[in-house]
Formats: structure tokens, C-alpha cells, sequence
């Protein structure tokens, strides 16, 4: 305990003993202990200046922090329906195989956990599996028990990378097997552009004229809410405050989606110009970047853009010269919690406290980040207005549909030949990127991700657009060999899990429309089954408190209604009055090995 | 800035003053919002949901919405009835109310608003969670099975206590109450007259030898429905 | 015309439901005006003799028998009635829920601390019927239509419902007989 204590001591100093920073002081005494003991919940407090049980809430909230000791590596392999369509439960036998343990369990020597975890933003070469920090993909069953000897050999996850992706991917910082798989660039955010022109033009500008431009260009936040860009930053300027906050967006946890991954490999600049942009356009001197825990492997790489920055006098005081003019940016790692893409988690979690969403009354733009001023936009939003300042807002408002202007970045896998990332103006239809992408067979599109809205052939022709098919990027394709109701419940079981459980409709709600769907799938439901899924999912959807429960339905509602036939020939209706979801030889089981006999009143 | 406020509930004009939120003005009016979690004496949070009302068509949690000039506000609607109805459901089958035997049964707000409801059983399967009873302090007793989740312990330890003797942990189904001290309620600085023992709407948070005191029949729920005393405030 | 057939039954339950309804005292000589009882414990008719308006459910499924029963009572009544808290949620029985059946077994035979059992036996007679793995509320066995909560429901609640459900009149309790405890 002597040299944990000191450990958990010199973390606390690191961050200054606040309270504010106390994510990151977990997060590290997580990262040298390979757990959080409970026995450091009070040195924590005491050095982070709070109390014990908040130490205990922040911990018990994140998937990557854990009280219960780890092995060295942990190995967290994506359980999302993408990667196990795509061959991921025979990786993961393959893995309980070579390791000789099961998931969440730690083989004998204490080296190694196996654990499950969802979408890790590598859709378009799943199944794919983090090994501590590293980015391990496109796995087969034959490649495990080389992986895992290579493991047991070197002890470092580093070692099973043994060729570098494109781009980026290979610089020395990242050293990361992930390829970009960028199929298409758009005018906006792929293609060629030249660095700093449009912070340099917005620094000739006033604060106001740079946000009539982002206004007038109809910029949208491409996170999927749609908000106005121009807008939020207009209100953020506006509301009384000492200090405010630019917030970037980086925790890309809808499944599916990894266009965030790509922007943060090859625009990692574009988007710090478009932070920058937008500190000076609010007024705010502080940006923070939340990055997903799954992105780890990209913080190297980012601290050392942002320090080139830095010593290139694009942050920091007197940017570009303008005397005036200060930003800096720091980057706020998550740990592994999908609720902390929405905006007001993802602030508590820079807070440093567990990620629950709080009241929009005031809404972040009023009253965000440390009760400032702050506006949170997404990565690709923010690399969006760098090039509408150096392009003009006419030249974006020029692309894509009068409502939703510019391009999109669509995050495109599943069952199709060409996964990976798409750059195309909004209002192509969801045809042209099936055929683009090479996907054949079609059945059904998850668009938007789970909570998005599931898609058949019905609409292949409605364009992607925030009035048409909305989406933050993700796109995932099924053929029509796939179990939609398969489909339906592992969304259903993902939301379950990423549920904060603040709100009642959200924290339960989404458990009892989980299991009404496996009763429906195991052939236990009724046509009564149907009525209830959409009266208790409209509840959920109109009752719960923030976005994650209020889209957390989606999968079922758009389902029923695009694909009401599959329910149908699922359910029966029953006129004996006996409820079929009772199965009296199951519910005598158990009893029936302990007695030793079999059931006299009913034996089968 | 000192205009008064003028909104409609269901219709009816309601006049609210400055910094009030919906459901305090509609208490002052006599409108009674059903509500869970919101106590007078606490900042809201807007955790149960079971106050939500529509605010010019969009779903907002009336104890933490601020009133605002022109607001069209739906309550006594079939829809939110059935919402509401909905979700006093869920609390029933995601924890073990065992009313039968429960101390708090009769003064319970989580029953009386099943009742004033009409609910003689919820329509969802009963989840038979495992859940701890603490029984280590002293005084009082907190029996995680009737919990749920409101925070008025959390708030009311924080906010009229001055301590910080609660505080959720984990997430999801299986978030729950946590206790700021090593092992349970006995480690924390928690005393039998801080108000965060008093706040609890349901069986959770229960004082120990006190139980079944007051007569069936004399209990605050017994005859007349929660929301009673607010309604009384309603002019014709 | 022949009276409206009622049956009861106890099935993982106290009785106490039972003795609820006896308690509607005199007004038991007005019901027995307006129907007849079938199969019922009340006068020890063993198995239901023909098809019945009503059944009234007391207690939860904790066994095999006891579904046996109320697929018995599902069949034979229009109307089929949970009767208090143990019908309507499992009641005090359900808090073995949460507890493995071999404990529970164990517990009940050999290590309950009033349990005296020398020769540590227990009991596999083929007559005793298999607990189920755990107890179940009547609505999740078979389709119920109607709920009378409480433990026991009053005997003003039970005559309430009664005498609507037999005069053609929706079941809506008022406020006062409405409780769960």
C-alpha cells in the first residue's frame, strides 16, 4: 500500500489537487496500479479535495476504471453486431481458447483480463479488439493464438502491431495497425486545403463577422442534433460570463461511426483551427478536446499537434500575432462511456465527475463548462467552419441541400464490399452510397447508428440530410440473410448498458423493451407484444430526460414501422389463456435435478 | 422585470412570479403536477420524470423548467396520464416493494401515487432485483430494494446538512445509493436527525423503532389521494 | 335461469385472502343469494365441476400443483381474479427470489434453526410437488383479468368487486379500497 499511496499522492499533485481534474487522477492511478483500490478511495479525496463516496461514484460510472484489480493487459474485444457478423464470436472463442479464461475473468498469472466492450470505432475492420491502448484489427480465429503467444512472450501490446495503416497511422507517435479507409473526399473536409487560411482570415475579421459567415453558410453540428453552428456560438458569445469554453466533441461512441477516428488521424490541425476560430468568434481562451478512451492511441499524437501549435504561435497568447487574442487547448480523455457524447455528460465528465447529463435549462451555451458560457461542437463541425472561413460561407451554402449544407462524413460498414469513410454532399440518396459502397442485397440500413432510425428498400431513395435521413456519420449495412430482430436486440442490450440510470423511463424502460423483444424472438409473443413495445418505447422516447433515452426506442419504433412484417410472422395470437412466455418444464428444472425425479404433473 | 408571468395549464390561466419553475407556479394555483423526487425543500433534478408536462408541444420536467411569459402547458392530458402511469410501473418492478410488510406503507409516495393512479397492478414483469439492506447504523436503516433513485438523500445531505453522506454509483439498471464512508451507513457521519433521514419518499430510508406507529386508517395516504393538499389550493 | 358459479383457491398464498371474504359477515348470506360456489376451500369441492363466471386466485405459483391449479381455474372461468398481493406480485413467498432453491431447501429441512431432523432427510416423495425455480405472479402463468391488491384485500374490497363483476359493472374501485398492504 506504501507505494500505491505514494503514487496516488504524486497523481493528485500532478493535477493540482482540484476536484475539477479528478477523471484524470483516477484515470492515471488506473493506468499504474492497473486499478483504483478501494483502500485509495480515501487518499484520493483527500488529495483531489472531496469526498470519498464521489471518488466511488466517478469510478463506478466509467467502463475502463474499475476497483477490482486487472491483469498487466486487458484486452477488450468489440461486441458490437457489426464486428460479430463479421466473424466476431469465433474470435472471441478463439480467445477464451488461448488464453484458457472466459470474458471478464483474469488468467491465473495476473497478466491477462479478457473483456467485452462496444463499438471501439473500428466498424470498418471489425472485428477488431483494443490490448490496452492498442488498436488490434481485422482478426480471425487463425490469428488469435499467434496473438496471444506473441503476448504471453513480449508482454507488450505494442508487439502485435506488425504493420503500420495509411497515413498517419504510421507516424511515429500513433504506430497503429488502423487504416483510414478513406473511399471518397469530399470538396470540404478531405480534400486538399491550405493550413491556417481560415484562421487567418477570421483573425482579419471581428468575433461578430465570423459568426454571420458560420451563420450564413448554414453550418449544422455534424454530430447529428443539427443544431446551427453559427447559433451556438452566437449565444455562447452573448451570455454574461467571465470566462467560456470551446468544447470539441471527440468521444464518437454511436456504433458504427468512425469518421471522428479518420478526422483526428489526417485533420487533426484543420480541427484545432476550427476550435481556435471558434474561441475567437466566442470570446473563450480554454478549448478541450474530449477523446473517447477507445482514441487513447491517438493522444501522443494530438498532445504533440497541439504542442507544434504552440511553438507555431497558433495557440496560446497573442495568436498569430493578435495581441488580443489567447487560446489554448487541453485534451480530456473519457473511460469508456457512451453517455458522455452527449453535451451536458461530456461536461460533467471534463468536471471530473461521473457523466450524467444534467437539465438544459440553462442550456451550455448559458451555463456549461464550470457554470460558463460553452459551446460543444463536433470534431468534423468544427474542421467544417475552418474551411467555410477560408472558403467562404457561399461556397459552403453552395454544396448540398438548401437545409443541410456542405458535405457529410458518412462512416459506412457492415455487409457491403467498400466500408469506410464517405465524403458526400448532403441530399445523395441512400441508394447512391449503397451502390458506392458495393453493397449488394441489401435488407436494411441502421442510419445514424442505434439511435438512429433502421432503414429498408423503402427508402433507399430519401437522401442523407438532416430532413431526410439523418445522421452523425454512421451507416451500417445488413444484407438480407440478417436476423433483424438480432439486429434490434443488440442495439437494445447496448443501450441497456450505456444507460446512465438517472432517469427512470431510460433506466428501466429500456431493460423491459430488451427482454420483450428476446421473448418475441424466442417465439413467446403475442400480437398484444407489439402494442406494448410501442406504447412502453413511446413512453421511453417522450418521458426520459436526455437524448440517449430519447432515442434509445429507435430501434424497435423504426423497426415495427419499416419492418412490421418480420414481427408479424414472429408473433401468434393464443386463445387458451395459458401466457406462453411460461414454460413450467423450465420453471421445474432446477427442482427436478434436486429431487432427482422428474415432474409428476407434467412431464413433457 | 417585475411582470408577472402569465401561462396557461390545461387551459387555465396561471400567473407565476419570476424565477418559480412550472410546478411551482401550478402548486400556488392549485394544479397539481404529479412528482417523485421534487421536494420543497431541495433543488430540482428532474430524475423521476413522472412531473413531465408538455411545454408548447415538447416534453420538459415541470419542477425544473423555469416559467416562462406565454408558456401552453398540457398536464390532465390521456397521453401524459398514461405516460406517468407508465413509469410509476417501472419504479414498482425494478426494485422489491413489498408494501405488505414495508414501515413506510401508508405514508409511501411511490404507493400513493399508484393509487391515486388507480394501479391495481403494474403491466410490466416484476425484475426480483438483488438488492442489500444495510442495516449497520445505529439509528437507521437503508434497504436498497425499496430505492428509487430520486436522490433526495443525496441532495438533502448536501444542501441542509452541509455533509455528503450519499451519492449514486455504478450505472444504468444497476446504479444505486452510495455511502461516503468505508464499508456502509455506520462509516459516514450520518445522525438520526440530519433531514437526509426524513426526505425519503419511500421505504429506503427508514428510522429505526419508530415502524408502524401511526394507526391504519391515520396514515397520510389512507383517505386521501397525495396531491390532495395542493388541490385544495385551486380556485373555482 | 341458474346463478353465476364462483371458485377459489389458495395456491402459494396464507388463507388470509380467504378469510378476508369470510369477513363480509351477513353479507355472505346475500352472496350465497346471487351464486353459487363451485370448487373453493370454503366447502372443500376438490376440483372444479363445470364451467364458472369467476375465480378468485389467492397466492402466487411457488410449485408445479400450483399451476396445475390455475391452469385449471384459466380454463373453467370467464373471469379469473388475482386476489391480493401474493397473486398479484408473489407477495411474501416471492422474497425467496432472490435465494438459490437448493438454500432454500436446505434451509426449510435441514438447517433452519428450528428445524429438528436427526437423520438429515429430505424429503422426495413423488406426492410433493416441485417448487418452481422461482415464485410467479398468477398474470405471468396465465392471462388474469382483473386485480384486487392488498394483504388481504378488505372485505369491503372483495364485496365491491364482487357485486359489480356480478351485476355487469366495470370493476373501479374507490380510492379508499384500493391498498397494497
Amino acid at each position: 500500500m506504501s507505494k500505491s499511496k505514494s503514487v496516488v499522492t504524486e497523481i493528485c499533485n500532478r493535477y493540482g489537487n482540484t476536484r475539477v481534474r479528478l477523471m484524470d487522477i483516477v484515470r492515471d492511478v488506473q493506468q499504474e496500479l492497473g486499478h483504483v483500490p478501494r483502500e485509495a478511495f480515501d487518499l484520493i479525496a483527500k488529495g483531489a479535495h472531496t469526498h470519498r463516496v464521489e471518488v466511488e461514484s466517478v469510478i463506478s460510472f466509467y467502463a475502463f476504471l474499475s476497483e477490482r484489480k486487472k491483469g498487466d493487459v486487458v484486452i477488450r474485444l468489440c461486441d458490437d453486431i457489426i464486428d460479430r457478423y463479421q466473424g466476431g464470436e469465433a474470435v472471441a472463442e478463439a480467445l477464451t481458447r488461448a488464453l484458457g479464461i472466459g470474458f471478464n475473468e483474469t488468467t491465473s498469472d495476473g497478466r491477462v483480463t479478457l473483456e467485452k466492450t462496444p463499438s471501439i470505432g473500428m466498424s470498418d475492420q471489425a472485428p477488431a479488439m483494443m490490448v490496452n491502448d492498442v488498436m488490434v484489427t481485422r482478426l480471425t480465429p487463425e490469428l488469435i493464438p499467434g496473438l496471444v503467444a506473441k503476448l504471453r512472450q513480449t508482454n507488450d501490446p505494442q508487439s502485435l502491431v506488425e504493420s503500420y495503416g495509411d497515413g498517419n497511422n504510421a507516424h511515429a507517435l500513433i504506430r497503429s495497425m488502423v487504416c483510414n479507409n478513406i473511399r471518397e473526399s469530399g470538396a470540404v473536409i478531405l480534400a486538399d486545403y491550405k493550413r491556417e487560411r481560415g484562421l487567418r482570415k477570421a483573425l482579419t475579421e471581428t468575433p461578430a463577422d465570423v459568426i454571420a459567415d458560420v451563420k450564413a453558410s448554414g453550418l449544422r453540428g455534424r454530430g447529428g442534433a443539427g443544431f446551427l453552428t453559427g447559433l451556438k456560438w452566437e449565444l455562447t458569445r452573448e451570455s454574461p460570463g467571465a470566462e467560456k469554453f470551446v468544447l470539441c466533441n471527440a468521444d464518437e461512441g454511436e456504433p458504427g461511426t468512425f469518421k471522428d477516428r479518420v478526422l483526428l488521424t489526417e485533420r487533426a490541425d484543420l480541427m484545432i483551427e476550427g476550435m481556435t476560430i471558434a474561441g475567437y468568434a466566442t470570446g473563450a481562451e480554454t478549448g478541450i478536446i474530449y477523446l473517447r478512451g477507445e482514441y487513447a492511441y491517438l493522444r501522443p499524437y494530438l498532445e504533440d499537434v497541439l504542442n507544434r501549435r504552440r511553438a507555431g504561435k497558433l495557440l496560446g497568447n497573442g495568436i498569430l500575432g493578435n495581441a488580443e487574442f489567447h487560446f489554448d487547448v487541453r485534451i480530456q480523455m473519457g473511460a469508456g462511456a457512451y453517455i458522455c457524447g452527449e453535451e451536458t455528460s461530456l461536461i460533467s465528465s471534463c468536471e471530473g465527475t461521473r457523466g450524467d447529463p444534467s437539465d438544459r435549462t440553462p442550456f451550455p451555451v448559458a451555463k456549461g463548462y464550470l457554470v460558463s458560457p460553452t459551446a460543444v461542437n463536433n470534431v468534423e463541425t468544427y474542421c467544417c467552419a475552418a474551411r467555410i472561413m477560408d472558403q467562404g460561407a457561399g461556397w459552403f451554402a453552395a454544396i448540398g441541400t438548401q437545409r443541410s449544407t456542405g458535405t457529410k462524413l458518412l462512416s459506412v460498414c457492415g455487409d457491403c464490399a467498400r466500408p469506410g469513410i464517405y465524403e458526400v454532399p448532403f441530399g445523395t440518396t441512400l441508394r447512391e452510397v449503397l451502390r458506392r459502397a458495393g453493397a449488394e442485397n441489401t435488407a436494411a440500413v441502421q442510419v445514424g447508428g442505434p439511435s438512429g432510425q433502421m432503414v429498408g428498400p423503402a427508402q433507399f431513395d430519401q437522401g442523407i440530410s438532416y430532413e431526410e435521413l439523418a445522421t452523425g456519420g454512421s451507416m451500417m449495412v445488413f444484407s438480407n440473410d440478417r436476423d433483424i430482430l438480432e439486429i434490434v436486440e443488440a442495439f437494445m442490450e447496448f443501450f441497456v448498458k450505456e444507460s446512465c440510470g438517472y432517469c427512470v423511463p431510460c433506466r428501466v424502460g429500456n431493460v423491459l423493451l430488451k427482454s420483450r423483444i428476446e421473448r418475441i424472438r424466442q417465439g413467446d409473443g403475442a400480437p398484444a407484444d407489439l402494442a406494448y413495445l410501442k406504447k412502453l418505447g413511446e413512453s421511453v422516447k417522450r418521458m426520459s430526460r436526455c437524448g440517449l433515452g430519447q432515442t434509445s426506442p429507435n430501434p424497435i419504433l423504426t423497426s415495427l414501422k419499416n419492418f412490421q412484417p418480420v414481427y408479424n410472422a414472429l408473433v401468434r395470437e393464443d386463445k387458451t389463456g395459458l401466457q406462453k412466455s411460461f414454460h413450467i418444464m423450465r420453471a421445474v428444472e432446477e427442482a427436478s435435478v434436486i429431487a432427482g425425479r422428474r415432474s409428476e404433473v407434467f412431464h413433457a | 422585470m417585475n411582470k408577472s408571468i402569465h401561462l396557461t395549464i390545461d387551459g387555465k390561466p396561471v400567473e407565476a412570479k419570476h424565477g418559480q419553475t412550472i410546478m411551482q407556479a401550478a402548486d400556488a394555483a392549485g394544479i397539481y403536477i404529479p412528482r417523485l423526487c421534487s421536494h420543497p425543500d431541495l433543488r430540482p433534478i428532474g430524475s423521476c420524470r413522472v412531473c413531465t408536462v408538455i411545454v408548447d408541444g415538447r416534453p420538459q420536467a415541470a419542477c425544473v423548467k423555469p416559467a416562462m411569459d406565454g408558456m401552453v402547458i398540457e398536464n390532465d392530458t390521456p397521453e401524459l396520464l398514461q405516460h406517468r402511469r407508465n413509469i410509476i410501473d417501472m419504479m414498482f418492478v425494478e426494485g422489491n416493494h413489498f408494501c405488505m410488510f414495508c414501515e413506510k406503507s401508508g405514508n409511501c409516495e411511490l404507493q400513493a401515487m399508484a393509487y391515486r393512479f388507480g394501479i391495481t397492478a403494474p403491466q410490466y414483469p416484476f425484475q426480483f432485483p438483488e438488492k442489500a439492506v444495510d442495516a449497520s447504523h445505529p439509528d437507521i436503516m437503508l434497504d436498497h430494494n425499496r430505492c428509487i433513485m430520486c436522490a433526495r438523500c443525496v441532495r438533502a445531505s448536501q444542501e441542509l446538512d452541509g455533509k455528503n453522506v450519499f451519492q449514486a454509483i455504478g450505472r444504468g439498471f444497476h446504479r444505486k445509493i452510495g455511502v461516503d464512508g468505508e464499508k456502509a451507513l455506520a462509516d459516514t457521519d450520518m445522525a438520526v436527525g440530519d433531514r437526509s433521514a426524513d426526505v425519503c419518499p419511500v421505504g429506503c430510508i427508514i428510522k429505526k423503532r419508530i415502524g408502524f406507529r401511526t394507526a391504519i386508517g391515520r396514515r397520510l395516504y389512507d383517505r386521501q389521494p397525495i396531491g390532495s393538499d395542493i388541490e385544495a389550493n385551486a380556485t373555482p | 335461469m341458474s346463478k353465476p358459479r364462483v371458485a377459489t383457491t389458495s395456491l402459494a398464498g396464507c388463507f388470509g385472502c380467504h378469510m378476508s371474504l369470510l369477513d363480509i359477515d351477513e353479507r355472505i348470506l346475500s352472496l350465497i343469494e346471487r351464486v353459487d360456489f363451485d370448487r373453493s376451500p370454503i366447502d372443500d369441492i376438490k376440483h372444479i365441476s363445470q364451467r364458472c363466471a369467476i375465480g378468485l386466485i389467492e397466492g402466487g405459483c411457488c410449485n408445479e400443483e400450483n399451476v396445475r391449479v390455475l391452469y385449471e381455474f384459466r380454463k373453467n372461468c370467464d373471469l379469473l381474479i388475482s386476489v391480493g398481493d401474493c397473486a398479484t406480485m408473489g407477495g411474501i413467498p416471492a422474497l425467496r427470489n432472490n435465494i438459490p432453491l437448493q438454500e432454500c431447501i436446505d434451509e426449510a429441512y435441514r438447517t433452519g434453526v428450528t428445524v429438528y431432523n436427526p437423520d438429515d432427510i429430505t424429503p422426495q416423495d413423488p406426492e410433493i410437488p416441485l417448487l418452481l425455480n422461482r415464485v410467479y405472479p398468477c398474470h405471468e402463468v396465465v392471462k388474469i383479468d382483473y386485480f384486487l391488491p392488498g394483504c388481504p384485500p378488505s372485505a369491503d374490497t372483495l364485496w365491491a368487486a364482487l357485486t359489480a363483476l356480478l351485476s355487469g359493472q366495470p370493476l373501479e374501485l374507490p380510492y379508499e379500497l384500493l391498498k397494497y398492504d
